[in-house]
């Protein structure tokens, strides 16, 4: 049952993952699973009042429960001289950056505030001992609606944020986007609302802090996409100990879709409170705690307009957006409904004009961060429901319109007016794949038979592009990352020719110890099962930043190309040498160095690897070992796009919405593993079919979570998927060395804007134009009346 | 307070003394060290925690410890047997797992799925998951593995 052996598994095969064998017999190990001696448990009080002053906080009868350790409120991390911080880590000009400390002092702002701490020898006395604190409110009143937070006289998060406004941004040009539109033959106009989602990683955050109070060291087991952005934030933020005094630790993690990016404040308290005790402390959120504390995704209301002349051509843009930011601002927020987001306006289209103004909003809810596809999937849902609506006013067919406005193939590199260059693209190719996959043609004579029986099938489109690949750093620093966005890898081959990858990404489901080592099967033509990969352990590897924004392959991969090709390159020194050639003359092949012409008198990279480390005849200047680092930084971000289509039937009676078929064809450039692409592409479309039909986070007028549990909240299920249909085009990055681009996001950014166009088509017989997600029974019901 | 149970898990003999409140995927998780059991949700909604108790599949959050006291239990330690179970095989062959957080419990359900009904329809598998949710896969993969799985076991 041991693992499986695979000689030529390099890049581009469908190999199965080598993750999996602990995976299937739960022998992997997660946060939760993991016991240390000594350990003990922490749970943390939180506000039941969206907003509400503390005049005080009675700990004593919790203190005094058998098998209580402590308990804590924010006096006592004050007391304790730690900074105590929860920090936002993008600046944009003119944020308010109101403090978030890690537990509220004198006002809780969200259901879910973090009010006190108790520490106890097991979980269920951890977990009573929170009925036995008694905390005096004074409930206030709070607002959760974005655009209803900013009205004058409308309950305030913060003080010092007049009208709730945490910035007021725009990008592109006002006056010549008026301009058109004053010009324009017909304007598309939607009101739309992006509806508010929770993250629900199956696995619920948790974290193990080990503290060592002899020599000042925190070693900290947690669920997180990147730990070394953890460690950081640990360090200057929360905790105040030293970076090199910290350890972060991902263990096998269990999804996160960007909810375990951000650092929360209860990673911080489970490790200040193991600092207090001297013990291990266990933090392990309830389902329920996830739903009051995961930073929660989207949640925008939009006015969208589309400026169109008489032939159908898109020349002008204009968008006007309400982000939520939740009571605080979580550590990649401000940049979500800005720079992932109003960059992305231009679509896939040619668009001569576009300006996108957006107010981020503080509201008395569970702050608003990254979930899969972070801001892109917002403004592709905008720009894809205008041009079905532009469709719909010029009364042309959407994919007419789609053809007639495409960036055409021979424009790239392309410059939009937001910003981005895009590098590469074949917009046409994909659409054409896409509809000749589901018969087009076919389908609009079918659903016009079917409408004359009282049946409503619709088809809808969604041409995507995305920006991933996060990023090239110096322009994120310019656009206000306090982060750089390069990736490193260390590839190390042993004496013996065996190599250990090291990446500074941090899969949580991804694969990635299958497909880097598929990278460097190929890069070195060693086989593929001498190959591990090592990840997610800040004192194992250089520093990293992670695993999302759709980065992983695109940098991380790149990191360990580049580091494979600096292996290489000294390999080919050494061989050179020992083959008493020049080294130009040199070739390298299928894992030999042979001279150019006489293959037959080789080095193999593990003879090389053994030389370099015995280092008995080693050229002049030639360190001894075989290995070497990369810090890879990308000269863009990766520009991955496609055509989804999902062809819906309504029931006229019920309002029922069945999705009938699914198909993407996306074009992520290179394959390294097309098995594992598919995979990644099914996940999002699902996310993204549950935003659009079943998933929404409800909060009440007065800013409580009605959708607080599980029962409450459609995670999808099996049944309410179809099967998905997916394939390919192939269109290379042009700028890094692997040509891979980005798919962990591509489904989800795709798919919400081509179900809603479906029903839209669908409904089109009842005048019906738009409808919100997510997009129910009774909201088709009330919409054909 | 304690209560004394027995109960056999994955064919060995166990006896615990348990507080009355005790839940069963804790009894696994932490007095047995059985963390395959994961542990998704407080509502009984994810299906993370589901194990076989005398052959049928339950959600072990949801079950007492001492009401368990003379069962035999399954969990997915106990699935192999010196080989992968079909199931396991199938969910590695055709991808039916990524983050692997809901795949011990899955693949419990999925044993279950068949042993009630060796041939289901792709609407029958998919309704058969009804109690397991899976953030990462969509479950396209999750539904061709089963297909697999029900192939072998029959073949
Ligand atoms: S843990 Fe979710 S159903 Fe048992
Ligand atoms: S594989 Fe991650 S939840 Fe199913």
């Amino acid at each position: 049952m041991a693992g499986e052996s695979n000689g030529a598994a390099g890049f581009g095969s469908s190999i199965r993952r080598r993750e999996d064998p602990e995976l299937i017999t739960g022998r992997a190990k997660y946060t939760d699973d993991l016991q240390l001696a000594g350990m003990v448990y922490c749970t943390i009080l939180r506000s039941d009042y969206a907003h509400a002053g503390i005049n005080s906080i009675d700990t004593s009868e919790a203190e005094a429960l058998d098998g209580v350790l402590g308990v804590y409120t924010a006096k006592d991390i004050e007391a304790s001289g730690v900074p105590g911080g929860v920090p936002v880590g993008w600046l944009l000009p003119g944020l308010k950056t109101p403090e978030h400390y890690m537990l509220a002092k004198d006002t809780t702002r969200y259901v879910g505030d973090g009010v006190a701490i108790v520490v106890a020898e097991d979980q269920y006395t951890a977990h009573d001992a929170l009925e036995l604190i008694y905390v005096d409110y004074e409930p206030r009143d709070g607002v959760a609606d974005p655009k209803k937070a900013t009205a004058d006289g409308a309950p305030l998060v913060h003080d010092d944020a007049p009208n709730n406004i945490a910035f007021d941004w725009e990008i592109g040009d006002k006056e010549s986007t008026d301009a058109a539109f004053a010009n324009a033959a017909h304007v598309a106009s939607l009101d739309i609302v992006n509806n508010r989602l929770i993250p629900n990683a199956m696995e619920p955050r948790a974290a193990l802090a080990d503290y060592n109070n002899i020599t000042g060291e925190l070693v900290l087991y947690m669920t997180t996409q990147n730990p070394h952005i953890h460690r950081l934030l640990m360090s200057l933020a929360s905790l105040g100990l030293p970076e090199h005094k910290i350890r972060v630790i991902a263990p096998e993690v269990g999804g996160g879709f960007g909810s375990k990016i951000h650092h929360y404040a209860d990673e911080a308290i489970a490790s200040w409170a193991s600092m207090q005790v001297g013990r291990p402390v266990k933090w392990t959120a309830t389902r329920t705690e996830t739903y009051i504390t995961d930073a929660h995704g989207r949640d925008h209301v939009t006015h969208g307009e589309m400026a169109i002349d008489a032939d159908g051509r898109f020349i002008g843009l204009r968008v006007d957006t309400y982000a939520a930011m939740g009571a605080y601002l979580s550590t990649f927020a401000p940049a979500v409904p800005t720079y992932l987001y109003g960059t992305l306006m231009s679509g896939e289209y040619d668009l001569p004009a576009i300006y996108c103004h957006v107010y981020g909003v503080f509201t008395h809810t569970v702050p608003v961060d990254a979930y899969r596809g972070a801001g892109r999937p917002e403004a592709t849902f905008i720009v894809e429901r205008l041009v079905d609506e532009a469709a719909r006013v010029t009364g042309l067919d959407p994919a007419e319109i789609r053809r007639r406005n495409f960036i055409s193939p021979d424009a790239f590199p392309y410059q939009t007016q937001v910003a981005l260059a895009y590098d590469s693209g074949n917009y046409i190719g994909a659409l054409d794949k896409a509809l000749e996959a589901i018969g087009y043609d076919d389908f609009r004579k079918e659903q016009a038979a079917a409408r004359e029986q009282g049946k409503y099938l619709g088809l809808g489109l969604s041409t995507y592009i995305e920006a991933c690949g996060l990023a090239p750093s110096a322009v994120v620093g310019s656009l206000g990352a306090q982060a750089g966005q390069w990736e490193s890898a260390v590839v190390r081959v042993h004496a013996t020719g065996k190599v250990t990858v090291y990446s500074g990404c941090s899969g949580h489901g991804q694969g990635h110890e299958t497909t880097f080592a598929q990278i460097v099967a190929s890069a070195l033509g060693v086989p593929y099962d001498d190959i591990d990969v090592v990840e997610g352990d800040t004192g194992s590897m250089p520093h990293g930043w992670g695993t999302y924004g759709s980065r992983s392959a695109a940098t991380g991969g790149s990191a360990i190309a580049s580091a494979a090709e600096k292996v290489v390159d000294k390999a080919r020194t050494i061989a050179a040498h020992l083959l008493e050639a020049a080294e130009e003359d040199i070739e390298f092949e299928d894992g030999n160095f042979f001279v150019k012409g006489s293959p037959d008198q080789s080095q193999s990279l593990p003879d090389v690897a053994l030389q370099a480390y015995l280092a008995h005849n080693l050229p002049k200047g030639i360190e001894p070992a075989l290995e070497a680092t990369s810090f890879y930084d990308p000269a863009n971000f990766v520009y991955p796009f496609g055509t989804h289509i999902a062809i819906v039937e309504v029931c006229s009676q019920t309002g029922n919405v069945t999705l009938q078929r699914y198909l993407a064809v996306d074009d992520v450039g290179n394959v390294i593993n097309p098995m594992i692409v598919d995979g990644q592409v099914h996940g999002g479309i699902a996310q993204g079919i549950g935003q659009s039909l079943y998933e929404t986070a409800v909060y009440d007028e007065g800013a409580n979570l009605l959708s607080g549990t599980m029962l409450d909240y459609a995670v999808p299920k099996a049944h309410f998927m179809p099967s998905f249909e997916t394939d390919r085009t192939v269109t290379p990055c042009p700028h890094n060395p692997l040509g891979v681009k980005g798919v962990g996001e591509a489904g989800s950014i795709a798919s919400p804007a081509a179900v809603v166009n479906a029903v839209v088509d669908a409904l089109s017989p009842f005048g019906v134009t738009h409808i919100d997600m997510p997009v129910t029974s009774e909201k088709v019901w009330n919409a054909m009346k | 307070m304690g209560i004394s149970i027995e109960l056999e898990v994955n064919g060995a003999s166990v006896s615990e003394e348990v507080e009355p409140r005790l839940l069963l995927a804790h009894l696994l998780r932490e007095e047995l060290g059985l963390t395959g059991t994961k542990i998704g949700c407080d509502t009984s909604q994810c299906g993370s925690c589901t194990i076989l108790l005398d052959g049928q599949a339950v959600k072990s959050c949801t079950v007492l410890a001492v009401q368990a006291d003379g069962s035999e239990i399954t969990t997915i330690e106990g699935l192999a047997n010196g080989e992968y179970h079909p199931m396991q095989q199938a969910f590695w062959d055709n991808h039916g797992l990524q983050c692997g957080f809901c795949t011990p419990g899955m693949i419990i359900s999925c044993v279950d799925l068949l042993s009630t009904n060796p041939q289901p329809s792709e609407d029958e598998i998919r309704h058969g998951l009804e109690g397991n949710l899976c953030r990462c896969t969509g479950y396209h993969n999750i539904v061709r593995a089963v297909q697999t799985a029900a192939e072998t076991m029959n073949g």
